[in-house]
């Protein structure tokens, strides 16, 4: 019986990664002080199957790494070791160890042997670095007979394999592993028959034998733990060199390991045990279709079954439709008029359901954070606390791939630079902890995403000198506020008084900022010198449809994006000034607002309206500017399906895209930061 | 396996015409005859209004609805500056793929009315003179003769390139201010 193990690998890898997500998080959730013995079972649990998985299919570097990380977390689990925070850093370290040789296996490359030997001797100082006297354990042998190169004295290994009643039930054969422990060396086999009972009690699918097993030859331990890899839980196992020359390290055998011993095996365990393992094969399947496609997605169940309920309802509306349209007469028009709104409405529904397939909650970028903060506040030593706020928010597929690049920038940024060291925090009359937060929510068609911390704050002065000095601005130039922090994004700007390797470089705001207006959003700064600062990013939800206004400027149309608009009014003349050179103005609410004329910025000749208060002001924001657009008329405002201008033509400045109106022609999307720019030239 | 000597004659020789000819849609403009490589044409269409793209080249006439692609439209007869036509339901609009990078993109231009298929053989295309005139050599890949007359084969790919079109020529300039 050949099996193509290799066909596998691609789920075992997909699992193990998955493993190792939840060991980082599980890891980095430990609290110290009170250790919830939940966690550490998630994230032993993680290891286990990592160490069961790589050890079936050969890996066994990884499946000897695995086995000490497992010890390790084996004695946290039971109490014998306490959950210190360096312990927990190695771990983590493995953890990443793991991933890079998984990485490595997977990619056909070579291990690096150097990166692994180091974080497992890291373990293994962990390890002998007992707090605990409990270290004889026979179920988990500890590895340093191994790792102490003892192995060479050893002429052979006497085994003592009792198994639970339910081993045969998981599916393993004592036979099988006896033949390949066979192979390693000349093998002597004794089965120990008193456990097995009178025949009328015999189960005929349990296992009451054990066995005495004795290995001749220098064979490594782990070739023999990975035979009883498999088994480990469902049995007691102790293994003893023979003949060692040192035996510090060797497991004194245990008296009571006759067979009397697992005949009290709970019969709860064995039931348990069974459904587990069938129900691992059908799992196995699925993440290996999702596997393939590089571009995939997953869906909530939930979401594909309001699709299928909308597409149930328009069926039916189509053929009520149908039957109308079949013997129609004048007093049918009612009804059809019913049965188009009712279409029109499940098209709509039809087309937000769908939309919302591609939605994704924003946990997926935010999930890296909390590692991110553990590994810098450490390297830094500062005290900080991550909280995450509105990670079930929903945002378009593309926007949370496009999004995780820059995010990981800011909060770096607010974790290197923001946040200040303990003791300054201290001396500023601020809690030790400083806090980053990451909050996410819906406002408009908009998501909001804010990186707040409490740290010390942009100092508006520095930021000027710095800018003076690398000639960004004049010496004399008049920033306001806001116009201060944006320097923050300009080229090759820094604050920071030496580079680390986190932040500093100066390369990265302008990168972001450009990125986040890439994806049609905008990002803003606000902070308090000593008190902190938050950027926030503006993004739109989706990339592919916008709700807009159409407005008419002349014979053409135009789409403003409705989550732009302000309000729409009439122009009074009284409320006009005109500022020399500068253009017009128009007074709203005590602000004067800047005026763009349509027709002239875009050069429409058939404009009905040149006199301002014949036509319409609609007041709009774009990246915190606001300002009126001269328009002849507002039209309508409908959905529309947004396609880029760019795939056949070019960039046009003002213009964010196009979009196909209902009669088949082409309307212009306004970019209302584009339109400030043009008119300002 | 011996017939591969002898077999499939008319397929190599028609692999032989093909590396030796090419075809091209030609078609008239101002007066003179253009032409094509046929395999860019995508198809022929007639004219349909335009929306108008702001602060272009007066001959980037705007941009149609080509089955929910947004395509461009460009008047030849303005780029090479042979005057301003009227655009009739006649008028022809030849949608073209331009390999620009590593992208094709798809374009329409607008002639005055196309002609013919003509097949060239490959050695008979001459090489563009620098003769001056008002279309710029640079979008002319040869010179062919066809029943007496000259036929200019265009470059479609140079000649689709937008971007940087505007400081190739001087053409447009009096519609940017």
């Amino acid at each position: 019986m050949s099996i193509d193990m290799a066909q596998f690998h691609q789920v075992f890898f997909e699992e193990s990664f998955e493993g190792l997500d939840a060991m980082e998080s599980g890891l980095l959730n430990l609290d110290m002080g009170d250790v919830n013995v939940d966690e550490i079972n998630t994230i032993f649990r993680a290891a286990h199957s990592i160490k069961g998985g790589s050890g079936t299919f050969g890996f066994t570097a990884v499946s000897d790494f695995t086995h000490v990380m497992e010890t390790l977390l084996d004695e946290m689990r039971d109490g014998r070791r306490s959950v210190t925070q360096p312990a927990v850093n190695v771990l983590l370290g493995s953890v990443d160890c793991l991933r890079e040789m998984l990485r490595a296996i997977q990619d056909g490359v070579e291990v690096d042997r150097h990166s692994v030997d180091l974080h497992k001797a890291a373990l293994d100082n962990e390890l002998n670095h007992a707090s605990s006297p409990a270290l004889l354990e026979t179920s988990l042998p500890p590895p340093v007979v191994e790792a102490d190169g003892a192995d060479g004295q050893i002429s052979g290994w006497s085994i003592a394999f009792s198994p639970h009643l339910h081993l045969l039930k998981t599916g393993n054969e004592p036979v099988r592993m006896f033949r390949e422990l066979a192979s390693l060396g000349d093998l002597r086999v004794r089965a120990d028959l008193q456990g097995v009972p009178d025949l009328y009690d015999l189960d005929p699918e349990e296992c009451h034998l054990s066995w005495k097993l004795e290995l001749e030859g220098d064979v490594p331990l782990n070739e023999i733990d990975e035979i009883f890899d498999w088994v480990e839980d469902d049995c007691d196992l102790a293994k003893q060199p023979v003949f060692a020359a040192r035996d510090a390290y060797a497991e004194p055998l245990p008296d009571d390991w006759k067979a009397e011993s697992d005949v009290q095996a709970p019969a709860a365990a064995s039931v348990a045990a069974l459904p587990t393992m069938e129900s691992k094969q059908p799992k196995k399947e699925e993440p290996k279709a999702a596997a393939k496609g590089s571009s995939s997605i997953r869906v909530d169940t939930g979401k594909i079954d309001t699709l299928i309920n909308m597409v149930g309802e328009l069926v039916i509306t189509q053929s009520m439709l149908s039957l109308i349209g079949e013997h129609f007469e004048l007093s049918k028009l009612d009804q059809l008029k019913n049965g188009l709104s009712q279409l029109e409405r499940h098209t709509r529904e039809l087309q937000e359901s769908v939309m919302n397939i591609r939605m994704m909650p924003i946990s997926f970028v935010f999930s890296r954070f909390p590692r991110l903060a553990h590994d810098i506040s450490s390297k830094l030593g500062k005290k900080i606390e991550l909280k995450l706020v509105g990670e079930h928010t929903e945002v378009d597929k593309t926007v949370v791939e496009l999004l995780s690049d820059p995010l990981v920038h800011l909060v770096r940024n607010s974790l290197d630079h923001g946040i200040e060291m303990p003791e300054a925090r201290l001396a500023a009359g601020k809690p030790e902890t400083g806090t980053v937060t990451l909050e996410a929510y819906h406002r408009g068609g908009n998501i909001v995403i804010e990186v707040t911390d409490d740290g010390k704050g942009l100092d508006k002065e520095k930021l000027r000198a710095k800018a003076v000095e690398k000639g960004l601005i004049e010496p004399d130039a008049v920033l306001t506020d806001k116009q201060t922090y944006e320097l923050i994004f300009m080229p090759g700007f820094s604050t920071a008084e030496k580079l680390t390797d986190i932040s500093g470089r100066g390369v990265g705001m302008d990168v972001v900022r450009r990125n986040i207006q890439a994806l049609g959003g905008n990002i803003e700064i606000i902070s308090t010198l000593g008190k902190g600062s938050t950027i926030s990013i503006h993004l739109p939800l989706t990339l592919a449809i916008l709700d807009g206004q159409s407005v008419a400027v002349g014979d053409e149309t135009y789409i403003v994006p409705l989550g732009s608009i302000i309000e729409s009014l009439n122009i009074k003349e009284d409320r006009l000034n005109r500022v020399v050179g500068k253009g017009e103005t128009f007074l709203l609410r005590g602000q004067y607002l800047p005026i763009i004329r349509m027709h002239e910025i875009f050069k429409v000749v058939s404009a009905r309206h040149t006199k301002l208060t014949e036509g319409l002001l609609v007041v709009v924001e774009g990246q915190g500017v606001r300002c009126g657009l001269f328009v002849d008329d507002l039209l309508g405002q409908q959905q529309v399906v947004i396609k880029s201008l760019e795939a056949n033509y070019r960039r046009v400045e003002g213009v964010s895209g196009a979009t196909i109106l209902g009669d088949g022609s082409v309307a212009l999307i306004l970019d209302i930061p584009g339109l400030v720019r043009l008119a300002n030239q | 396996m011996s017939n591969t000597d002898t077999g499939k004659p008319a397929e190599q020789r028609d692999r032989r015409s093909l590396a030796e000819h090419a075809q091209f849609l030609s078609f008239s403009l101002g007066g003179e005859e253009y032409g094509v490589d046929i395999l860019r044409v995508q198809e022929i269409r007639s004219w349909e209004p335009v929306s108008r793209i702001p602060n272009v080249p007066a001959y980037e006439k705007g941009v149609v609805n080509l089955r929910g692609a947004i395509v461009p439209i460009i008047d030849l007869r303005e780029r090479f500056d042979l005057g301003r036509g009227q655009y009739t339901p006649l008028t022809v609009v030849v949608v073209l793929q331009a390999r620009i990078g590593d992208k094709v993109r798809v374009m329409g231009v607008v002639v005055d009315a196309v002609s013919d298929v003509i097949d060239v053989e490959k050695n008979a295309i001459q090489s563009s003179p620098d003769f001056g005139t008002k279309v710029s050599t640079e979008f002319i890949n040869g010179l062919v003769s066809v029943n007496k007359r000259m036929v200019m084969l265009l470059d479609v790919d140079k000649l689709l390139q937008l971007d940087g079109v505007d400081t190739l020529t001087g053409l447009g300039e009096d519609d940017e201010e």
